[in-house]
């Protein structure tokens, strides 16, 4: 289906939020993901189904600030 | 209080802005910020907001200088190798602007002095390298209900977002607990280029700025990334989240946490 992921339009197979992070070889504990605006909780990623022209954002981590 | 001739002078480009004017510099004059850390985004933030003429500015950091921190840390000079950070940084922004107030703060800061410093100044500025710290700079600032301008580097890459306490998203409504010590690069192993430090630590002082004087609108429940590589920004849309265990109606977090913390790593 069609996703936009970081502002990106993406073509994918996928049904879940963790089937993109598995496609995308993204562990999850490393990112925060955004569904629709929505946050969705770590434990949930497995379940958060997807649906055509969702828009996601994965937040990465960025500690530097020194 | 009112202003010499000199200090009409040195802040009249601010005073002419009808959004600033004198009363607006005299609102800056007042205001007290809280910066943590003295390296990469605290050198240019506390820079500006010594040359905008901040009355006080709080500058905590435990580190000394290191020559690999010149190529960012701004404030620092090479006679400054080895000299305390937060000395170095005071003496800078009060040789550009004596009627600045520096307090500074040769310790890092830790669950036990975190709310007494904090609740001392109006608005604090996250600019430091591990996420234990961001963390604890995020609590304790939801706790002491003061706005906080976060700011993360590394690589290529910036990030800014102010958090109003009860008002707009946290770092927690997004990040619910720091990432397992040593997956994510420090500046220290992945690098970063010195200019990004500059990019970020300006918005942020430019963030404080405008809370001080309330104008405009601020950063919040906005994500604001940017990449040097492409010289883009892109904006992200955050909210309050209903689960976030800091500042969501079910919050289990009622006391700060000192979190395992790594290597400071002596950017
Ligand atoms: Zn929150």
């Amino acid at each position: 289906m069609e996703l936009t992921i970081n502002g990106k339009v993406e073509n994918l197979e996928v049904s879940t939020v963790m089937d993109v992070l598995k496609a995308k070889d993204i562990d999850p504990q490393l990112v925060a993901v955004e569904v629709n605006t929505e946050m969705i909780d770590q434990e949930n990623l497995g379940t958060t189904s997807l649906k055509e022209n969702d828009k996601l954002e994965f937040l990465f981590f960025m500690g530097g600030g020194a | 209080m009112s202003f010499t001739e000199d200090q009409i002078t040195r802040y009249s480009r601010h005073i002419l802005l009808p959004e600033v004017g004198g009363k607006g510099q005299k609102k800056l004059s007042q205001a007290k910020v809280f910066v943590v850390g003295a390296g990469g985004l605290g050198c240019p933030v506390a820079y500006y907001l010594g040359a905008a003429g901040i009355g006080t500015i709080g500058l905590i950091d435990s580190d000394v200088v290191d020559l690999s921190n010149l190529q960012r840390q701004v404030l620092h000079h090479t006679p400054d190798v080895g000299r305390p950070k937060a000395i170095s940084a005071k003496e800078k922004i009060q040789a550009l602007n004596p009627d600045v107030q520096v307090n500074t703060y040769e310790e890092r800061l830790t669950a036990k002095n975190a709310r007494e410093l904090i609740s001392q100044y109006d608005v604090v500025i996250d600019g430091v390298d591990n996420f234990p710290a961001k963390f604890l700079i995020n609590d304790a600032c939801y706790m002491e209900n003061k706005p906080l301008v976060h700011g993360g580097i590394l690589r290529f890459e910036g990030r800014v977002m102010t958090i109003v306490p009860n008002e707009s998203a946290c770092y927690r409504c997004i990040f619910k607990n720091p990432p397992p010590p040593g997956v994510v690069p420090t500046c220290q192993e992945a690098g970063i280029i010195g200019v990004v430090a500059g990019i970020i630590g300006t918005i942020q002082a430019t963030e404080a700025v405008k809370l001080i004087l309330k104008i405009g609108q601020p950063l919040t429940n906005r994500l604001l990334d940017f990449d040097a590589r492409t010289t883009a920004f892109r904006e992200i849309r955050v909210k309050r989240n209903p689960s976030c265990t800091l500042c969501g109606p079910n919050a289990s977090i009622t006391e700060l946490i000192d979190y395992d913390e790594p290597e400071a790593c002596a950017l």
